[in-house]
Order: C-alpha cells, then sequence, then structure tokens
C-alpha cells in the first residue's frame, strides 16, 4: 500500500459517517482523521480506518502532539503516532502551532505561543524531532487564538515562514482559524496570507465558528460564511491547487450538506469537474 | 518571561480561578482571551466525562453529574495525551462523593472498564468446536486481553443493562451477596457479565496460570468430586461459550 500525495478535496471521518464511507459512495478525494482517536491497542475504530484507508488517502492530523511545549515532546506520544503512520501510511500527517501540555498536564486545548526568537528556536528543535522521530516532513497548521501575547516579536505569518525555512516542514493553512484570529486581534487577514510561504502550503482547512459574548469562538459546528469563502479564494490564487478539507465536529449534518459545503470549495477553487471516482 | 515561565503561568490560570489568573501576558484583551481558556478546559473536560459515562449521567441527572464532574476535574487535573483516559479515577471520586449510594461508583466503574474494552487490544477468541484434543489435567487457558474484573455489591448490572436498552431502571439494591463484574470485548462489542464470586476467583487462578486439573481440584474440595468436576466443566463452557478463550495448551505445549 503506497502512499500518495494529498490532492483534491475531502472531509474529515466523524462517527455519524462511518458507515457511509465504509461503503465507498462518499465522492471525496481524501479522509482525514484525528490521529490521537486511532493511536489505540485496536478495537472498531482502528478496523474501520484500515477499511477506510483501502478506499480513500488518509490526512492524519494531530491535536496532542504540543510541538510548543518548552518542556520538549513526549517520546510515548512520537511512539505511538509512528506506529499509527506505519500502520496506515497516510498521505500526509499534521499537527498544531500550539502547545497543549507542560510538565506533565495536558490542557487538552490548542494554546496560544508567544511569537519569540526563543519560542520560534523552540518550536523548530520539536519540529525537527518529530519529523525524525515519523521519518517525514509534517504539516503544521496556523491555530485560532483568543489572545495574544504582549511579549510577541514577530507576527504570526512571520513565525510560520521562519519555522517552515528552518525546519522544512510544509503548512496546513486554516483559513477560519486566521479569520478568527484576524477578527478577535484585529490584524488583516488578507496580509497574512499574502505574508505565509505560499510554496510551503500543501492543505488548506475550511470550518465555521461561532459568536461568542465578545470574541470569534473557533467552534467547528456551523457552516462556512461567507468571509471565510472569500479568503479561501484568495488563498487559492495564491498556493494554487491544494487539497482542501473541511472539519466539522459538532452539530454534524448529513453528509450531503458537508458535500454540497465541498462542492462550494471546488468551484471557489475553479476545479469543477474534478470528482473522485 | 521565558516561555516555561509563560506556560506555567497559563496552566495555572487554566486550573485555578479564572479571577486570579495572570494578565500580564499581554494587552488589557487577555483577560477576556484567558477566561475563553479557562471555561473550554472545563467545558471539554466534562463533555469527554459525560460521553465516557454515558449511563452514570442518565442514572444521576445533568447537574448531579456536572457537580460531580466539577469536583473530579479541580482536583484530578488531565496528565495523558489522550482524553480517552480521563475517565480512569472517577469512580474513586464518586465513591467519596456518594458514600451511602455505592451503585453509583460500580456504575462508573463498570462504564470505565467497557469504555477500556472499546480500544483494547485485538484477540482472536476460541471457538468451543476448535478446542484442540488435549491432555486437560495439564491444560492452562490463554484469555483474552481485554478480560477485567472488578466487585460489585449492588444490582449495578442490572441498572446499566435496562437503562442501555432505554427502559426504567430497577431502583438500586445491595446483592444479598457481593458479586463481580466480568468484562471484555466480543469481536469490537464491550460486554459484561455479573458473576459470582467463585467464578472471579476461578478466572484469577486460571489467569494466573494453574492447570485445569488444578482448577477441578479446587472444585472438588469446595463442592465434592460430582459437582466440583461439573462446576469447572461448566466455567470452562461458559467462558468459551462468551469467547473469553484464546488458547488452550498442555504439557506438550507449554
Amino acid at each position: 500500500m503506497a502512499t500518495t500525495p494529498l490532492h483534491g478535496f475531502g472531509l474529515g471521518l466523524r462517527p455519524p459517517h462511518y458507515e457511509e464511507f465504509l461503503e465507498g459512495r462518499v465522492p471525496v478525494d481524501f479522509v482525514e482523521v484525528i490521529s490521537e482517536n486511532f493511536m489505540l491497542d485496536g478495537g472498531r475504530p482502528l478496523h474501520v480506518l484500515e477499511r477506510i484507508r483501502a478506499i480513500h488517502p488518509i490526512a492524519l492530523h494531530g491535536v496532542s502532539m504540543s510541538i510548543g511545549s518548552a518542556d520538549g515532546l513526549d517520546p510515548a506520544y512520537l511512539q505511538r503516532l509512528r506506529k499509527l503512520v506505519d500502520r496506515i501510511e497516510p498521505a500526509v500527517v499534521s499537527d498544531h502551532l500550539c502547545w497543549t501540555r507542560i510538565e506533565g498536564f495536558n490542557s487538552h486545548d490548542l494554546l496560544p505561543l508567544p511569537y519569540t526568537a526563543e519560542a520560534l528556536d523552540l518550536v523548530c528543535t520539536n519540529i525537527l524531532r518529530a519529523q525524525d522521530a515519523l521519518g517525514r516532513a509534517m504539516l503544521i497548521e496556523n491555530p485560532s487564538s483568543y489572545l495574544t501575547f504582549g511579549q510577541s516579536e514577530m507576527t504570526e505569518w512571520e513565525f510560520l515562514a521562519e519555522m517552515t525555512a528552518r525546519t522544512g516542514c510544509f503548512l496546513l493553512l486554516d483559513v477560519n482559524n486566521i479569520y478568527v484570529s484576524a477578527t478577535n486581534h484585529a490584524f488583516d487577514p488578507v496580509a497574512y496570507l499574502d505574508g505565509v510561504p505560499a510554496d510551503r502550503v500543501r492543505q488548506i482547512h475550511l470550518a465555521g465558528h461561532s459568536q461568542g459574548r465578545e470574541l470569534l469562538i473557533d467552534t467547528h459546528d456551523q457552516a462556512i460564511c461567507p468571509s471565510v469563502w472569500s479568503l479561501y479564494q484568495h488563498a487559492c490564487r495564491l498556493v494554487g491547487p491544494v487539497a482542501t478539507m473541511i472539519e466539522r465536529d459538532d452539530n454534524i449534518p448529513p453528509l450531503e450538506d458537508l458535500l454540497a459545503e465541498l462542492a462550494v470549495a471546488r468551484d471557489l477553487a475553479g476545479i469543477r469537474d474534478r470528482v473522485a471516482a | 518571561m521565558n516561555l516555561l515561565v509563560t506556560q506555567r503561568s497559563f496552566r495555572r490560570a487554566l486550573v485555578g480561578d479564572a479571577d486570579d489568573a495572570v494578565t500580564h501576558f499581554g494587552d488589557a484583551t487577555a483577560a477576556l482571551g484567558l477566561a475563553i481558556y479557562h471555561n473550554a478546559y472545563r467545558v471539554q473536560l466534562v463533555d469527554c466525562l459525560r460521553e465516557t459515562f454515558e449511563q452514570l449521567n442518565a442514572w444521576l441527572g445533568d447537574e448531579a453529574f456536572t457537580l460531580a464532574a466539577l469536583v473530579h476535574i479541580a482536583e484530578n487535573p488531565p496528565h495523558g495525551w489522550t482524553l480517552g483516559v480521563y475517565g480512569e479515577g472517577f469512580d474513586t471520586t464518586l465513591a467519596r462523593l456518594y458514600p451511602d449510594d455505592p451503585e453509583v461508583a460500580e456504575l462508573a466503574w463498570l462504564e470505565w472498564a467497557l469504555s477500556r474494552s472499546f480500544s483494547g487490544p485485538d484477540a482472536v477468541a476460541l471457538a468451543a468446536m476448535d478446542v484442540p484434543d488435549i491432555e486437560w489435567d495439564s491444560a492452562r487457558l490463554d484469555f483474552v486481553p481485554t478480560l477485567e474484573l472488578g466487585r460489585a455489591t449492588t444490582n449495578v448490572g442490572a441498572i446499566w443493562s435496562a437503562q442501555s436498552a432505554g427502559e426504567a431502571p430497577p431502583a438500586a439494591e445491595c446483592l444479598p451477596v457481593p458479586a463481580a463484574l466480568l468484562i471484555w470485548r466480543q469481536d469490537y462489542s464491550p460486554s459484561f457479565r455479573t458473576i459470582d464470586d467463585d467464578e472471579r476467583i476461578a478466572i484469577i487462578q486460571m489467569r494466573s496460570g494453574i492447570t485445569f486439573g488444578e482448577l477441578c481440584l479446587a472444585q472438588v474440595e469446595q463442592l465434592g468430586e460430582s459437582e466440583g468436576v461439573n462446576r469447572a466443566g461448566a466455567f470452562l463452557g461458559q467462558w468459551l461459550h462468551d469467547g473469553l478463550v484464546t488458547g488452550i495448551r498442555d504439557r506438550a505445549q507449554t
């Protein structure tokens, strides 16, 4: 089972849609799964994933690597992830520019980093170590955030550009995250898109968000809003054809609704007729 | 402030009182953002526990479950890289919160054991028709790796089964004699059976490596020649029927 480069338009694999994916009749080019949900000893989830892997290329998307942890990566986590990578042979392996864990405490949230030279050194060291452990380059996703740090010395997109240059990692560009953070922290999302190294982008995420009392919250429980679609179109112009998927983690609608959103993405990306067999 | 100090401060803000949160991260909006992370941390962990302990939630009701979950979260910050392990020890918290309602902690233990078995290691159970022709006196059994044993002093099994089937659960009551819960996974489905203490001890002994002949002897000492041998045979037949046994080896194969 050879790995194939990620391309086209995909959806996340969520339990309500397991059966439809297993029947092989979901017209997507790839399927993305949350890595940690399958870093298990055995059982039905792994069995389902292996069957779907026989039908679709898989993108492994992690939430717990914690590449921004000041006390480094968890070797046991890397070992588990490598085992899954060897078993599934995914097209890509990704995680987030964030930290989730410190000194044994795990928040299970994607927490923001100050964009300092110190953090950049640390993140690059951790990415290089992870890539070494996994035997492949990773994709790192830009986070959504609800606070910024006064100590930051550069913008998030400058941080990402330097990070990719130093480590050889690629970017998973989450357009909704850019929109949420730009709204919350009053920066120009187009300037962000223009500032990331377009040639390092290998995948795009689209999702919906919710309006909190004062800030936008990255809830993945709504349809994609017009402003995010507009940013996506701009991103497509910058990076060219790149694998795109829609994340929906809560308030999950029928698969048809997500496929309709995916059709919009195809249209906006200028790819109207490419539908997986 | 270096990164390690920043992250330690952030951790304190997450697990502690948001009003005491460190707000020197940035501008005036930092406290606002920190409050979102502070709240999301608890919401996610409560949701995780509610999803793992679905029948317990139904038994206690949403409000009481949430209160118990918040006590557990305050006392047990998560350490594992996966939320899949966060249910560990919730039964201990509940035993303390509900000292006069032992079915609450037992229901939590049962649901946690079922949850663990769901993603435990795979194994192929030995079908009764595939039992090899062996010398039974020296036979030793291999059990599925998801097998777990717990104690039951209440009718927790009946409560779980009724609620899972969408039926009204029976009132909680103590069993006349303490029993045990046997949990394992059949193919991809977690299963359990309430068993008596004799069967629990028999399983523990067989897992520790005694032979089937030694199990028969122990049963004979307890029940007499005929009934003892029959009981050991009944245990074996039930274990094979349940899909608990993955292999049987005699002296020649050990």
